[in-house]
């Protein structure tokens, strides 16, 4: 079994690896979900920058100020980072392997997702009924674009994290799901902190124009 | 005419046929009509075939459900080669229209068909035919380079080549059902809007390239991890292959860009189906951000393209100069300056929006300096060549002729970076010769030269010589002869996108154009002949030593083709040009001591959620509400359900390795 050679010099490489330990599974899922994040923060840069440009087109509509209730914005503000919390809470039960602990805290961060939505959808059922519809102008436009792409990311968010549930519930805090969780906890910190950006870049700064 | 009584009823037929009638078939376009025919026959004709030769089971079980990186890198080139026949007969089309199209003559094509075609032949060239075409070449060749066993995500590889399937799909259909964008290939508005094109053109040009963008997003994370994350051991950046350099700057700009492409689109359609204002005339909205968006993922676009063929010519030019690359370090650094400045250039397209003075000058001048990196990576191929002992096999003819094409593609686009010079040559046929200068001369040669040099090692034969001179000759002088007088045009001051011309002095420099076209169509014919006639031949080309060009990277220690599994045991590396090191030193291949090898499985769920997205798309483009809802419940569902799967892997036993591996050395032992 000869698979170094002498070679000129007085070393022997070794060529082949002949004692191969296969690869930890999932190995490049990290890294791979970290990636798709950028990709889906470059389509989050895309609508600020089209909020930016076009945001104070009101085409004599209404503006940020006669529109954003702050106070209800601050309250689903603080639904959004209550579950990331919650989230966290969920992540350490899960390096404890505490299965029940963990559902637990993934329901509370469900509910509070939950909450979120349904504040959001109120306050854009509120302003359409206003008449500040996203037709109205190219401001509203870019307003419920990238606000509801947020929330469209935080629905599909509650929607895996049940899925994530299910699984843990049926196979346990097994290598897999623990990685799944670890991927949805990414994608759930990384909405907090667009919306972070969406708070102060559309709601605070909206009001102070 | 009443088919039933069901048609009786508006309403209903609206609720289950959205806008598709019997109307939106263009049976009164007699060359679509008789293209469908041929197309329907020979589509009868293949399944008729697959359906006696007993081949369905063997294509779904090997093929369709693979995630054998190397059988989906087939695929694709595959599904590029079909569409290049596509994308070419509109081009050959456009030729005869606007050779004929002289003195009171309006051709043979009418404005509504000529608009589609000019549209089509762009996005489908782009979209389906490069961007394919090299996915592929770095979905074959990257793993083998940097042996490994496949790659990060091999279902989402299989995944993403159906997706960017089921968007070339939806192109096709658009031809015979309904019709495709008449925009031009990046579909600006106010023209794309709703107000301005109503009919379903541009949605068909808008869910194909969504569809297919999320395949090519997909792969280009997928080939980043697993550059990043699979190398064999002793592989260090600074000793991966160029071109797995190059794809990896690829892949990195496909990840910063194509989510700008999918935004931008998605901001398209919310106009046209919601009725916001982001790029109306009206209520606020601006048209230019439409075109400053699309270009941000446009001009890096175009380096996607150009930079893993850049690779190919590093490869190829050491491979058969027989010498080590000259300045590596440098070419990987132009490499990636080039990826960086890609990102900066792109109002360069419209330097005639009117941003002033100050902002045309600096993206003028990062447009120039592009040019340096470029001349370097020139230079860098010249000096491997200088002093070589070069062999003038196929894939380096190809590689001469893209230097010599490249380099004057090349002078006319610093020329066009001249924002005063670009004044007057903007959308004009100068334009049109230049970066189909760059982009053939460039992209499409990278790609003969790549099919020409990688083919023995995906099938195990060379590809005939004979008829890729043929292919090779035709192409060259085609090209020449076809977009050399479009300059000429282009300084005269035509414009790109005409139909009919007045001045009958211009019709000779359209006469030589078409009769360049037809160069390439020999050239194109030569090439599926080359094709058939090694496949036929495939005997006396047979390479049993997998190493047919003397080559220095790692995809030339395994077998061709290749075995399931790529290495038998994982090679580690100790310098650049790793397969050359391992020849020079004395490599020998182990030949016992065979352990089994773990394999990801093959899955049927990439195909379906594939069609699903184009029945969730066709609803979309024809308003058929309760399609698009079904399909994108069953795409979530079928999605989900696949993250039940938790047994991806199989094993190959070590009987099988050793077997394997030892019909290697018998053919080893034969060749030699």
């Amino acid at each position: 079994m000869t698979m170094a050679t002498i070679s000129a010099k007085d070393e022997a490489p070794v060529f082949y690896q002949l004692d191969e330990h296969p690869h930890a599974e999932g190995s490049s899922t990290m890294l791979g979900f970290w990636l798709y994040l950028m990709s889906d923060c470059l389509i989050f840069a895309i609508l600020f920058a089209t909020y930016g440009v076009l945001g104070a087109n009101y085409a004599a509509g209404p503006a940020p100020k006669d529109l954003f209730d702050l106070s209800l914005v601050a309250v689903n503000t603080a639904m959004l980072l209550f579950s990331s919390i919650t989230y966290g809470f969920a992540m350490l039960a899960m390096v404890k392997g505490r299965v029940a602990q963990v559902q637990a805290w993934l329901l509370v961060t469900g509910l509070f997702g939950l909450a979120f939505i349904g504040i959001e959808l109120y306050e854009f059922a509120h302003m359409i009924h206003e008449g500040a519809t996203p037709q109205r102008s190219a401001f509203l436009s870019s307003f419920f674009a990238l606000v509801g792409t947020h929330g469209l990311h935080v629905s599909f968010g509650i929607v895996w994290l049940v899925t994530l549930m299910v699984q843990v519930a049926r196979y346990g805090l097994i290598a897999a799901n623990q990685r799944r969780l670890m991927c949805l906890s990414m994608f759930w910190h990384f909405l907090d902190v667009i919306w972070i950006g969406v708070f102060t870049f559309v709601y605070l700064m909206g009001m102070l124009r | 005419m009443s088919v039933s009584g069901m048609f009786d009823n508006p309403a209903l037929q609206k609720a289950i046929f959205g806008r598709l009638t019997l109307e939106s078939l263009p049976l009164h376009e007699p060359i679509v009509v008789w293209t469908f025919v041929v197309v329907a026959l020979g589509g009868v004709a293949m399944v008729g075939a697959l359906t006696y030769f007993r081949l369905w089971g063997y294509l779904w079980r090997e093929w369709f459900t693979t995630v054998d990186h190397k059988k989906i890198g087939i695929m694709y080139m595959i599904l590029g080669i079909v569409m290049l026949l596509r994308g070419f007969s509109d081009a050959i089309m456009m030729r005869l229209q606007q050779a004929i199209a002289f003195g009171g003559s309006e051709g043979y094509l009418n404005a509504h068909h000529y608009d589609q075609i000019f549209t089509a032949h762009g996005v489908i060239m782009i979209f389906f035919v490069a961007m394919p075409l090299v996915t592929g070449l770095m979905n074959y060749v990257v793993p083998l380079q940097i042996g490994a066993r496949d790659v990060s995500f091999p279902f989402l590889n299989n995944f993403s080549f159906w997706m960017t399937v089921a968007g070339a799909v939806l192109v096709m259909i658009s031809l015979f059902v309904g019709e495709f964008a008449r925009t031009g290939w990046l579909a600006y508005p106010p023209l794309s809007n709703i107000g301005y094109s109503p009919d379903v053109g541009v949605d068909y040009y808008i869910w194909s390239l969504q569809v297919a963008g999320v395949g090519t997003t997909l792969s280009g994370i997928n080939l980043i991890c697993t550059i990043v994350k699979m190398r064999a051991p002793g592989m260090t950046m600074m000793k991966m292959p160029v071109f797995t350099w190059t794809s990896l700057c690829t892949n990195v700009l496909i990840v910063a860009t194509f989510p700008v492409l999918t935004a931008t689109l998605a901001l398209l359609s919310l106009d046209r189906y919601v009725g916001t204002n982001f790029f109306t005339n009206d209520f606020g909205g601006n048209p230019m951000m439409y075109v400053n968006l699309i270009w941000i993922w446009g001009h890096p676009e175009v380096y996607i393209l150009i930079l893993p063929l850049f690779g190919v010519f590093s490869e190829i030019t050491s491979t058969f100069s027989g010498k080590r690359l000259f300045g590596y370090t440098s070419m990987v650094y132009a490499t990636v300056v080039i990826t960086i400045l890609s990102y900066l250039v792109w109002l360069h397209h419209f330097f005639t929006m009117g941003s002033g003075a100050s902002v045309n000058s600096f993206f003028g001048i990062t447009t120039m300096i592009i040019s340096i990196p470029t001349g370097a990576k020139m230079f860098n191929w010249l000096f491997t060549m200088y002093h070589g002992r070069i062999r003038f096999e196929l894939p380096m003819m190809w590689t001469l002729a893209f230097m010599l094409t490249f380099v004057l593609g090349g002078m006319t686009g610093v020329l066009l970076a001249v924002p005063p010079a670009d004044f007057v040559l903007h959308n004009s046929l100068f334009l049109v010769a230049h970066f189909h200068h760059v982009i053939i001369g460039g992209v499409l040669f990278g790609l003969f030269a790549a099919i020409n040099y990688w083919f023995p090692k995906a099938f195990g034969f060379k590809l005939d010589p004979f008829w890729g001179k043929m292919s090779f000759w035709f192409w060259v002088i085609g090209f020449h002869v076809a977009f050399l007088p479009l300059y000429v045009l282009g300084l005269m001051g035509v414009t790109r996108r005409l139909r009919v011309f007045d001045d009958p002095s211009l019709q000779i420099w359209f006469i030589i154009a078409a009769i360049g076209a037809f160069l390439i169509l020999l050239g194109i014919l030569s090439f599926l002949v080359q094709i058939g006639v090694s496949i036929y031949r495939r005997n006396a080309l047979r390479d049993v030593t997998g190493d047919p060009w003397d080559g220095r990277t790692l995809e030339w220690a395994t077998s061709s083709p290749p075995p399931a599994y790529n290495f038998a045991f994982t090679p580690v590396i100790h310098d650049n040009d790793a397969w050359s090191d391992m020849k020079r030193r004395g490599h020998q291949r182990p030949l016992q001591g065979y352990k089994p090898i773990l394999m990801p499985s093959n899955t049927g769920a990439g195909v379906v959620l594939a069609v699903l997205s184009t029945a969730l798309a066709f609803g979309l483009i024809w308003y058929i509400w309760w399609l698009a809802a079904v399909s994108f419940v069953a795409v979530l569902a079928v999605a989900i359900a696949h993250t039940f799967n938790y047994h991806r892997d199989f094993q190959i036993p070590a009987a099988e390795v050793a077997r394997t591996e030892n019909e290697r050395t018998q053919m080893l032992a034969a060749g030699a």
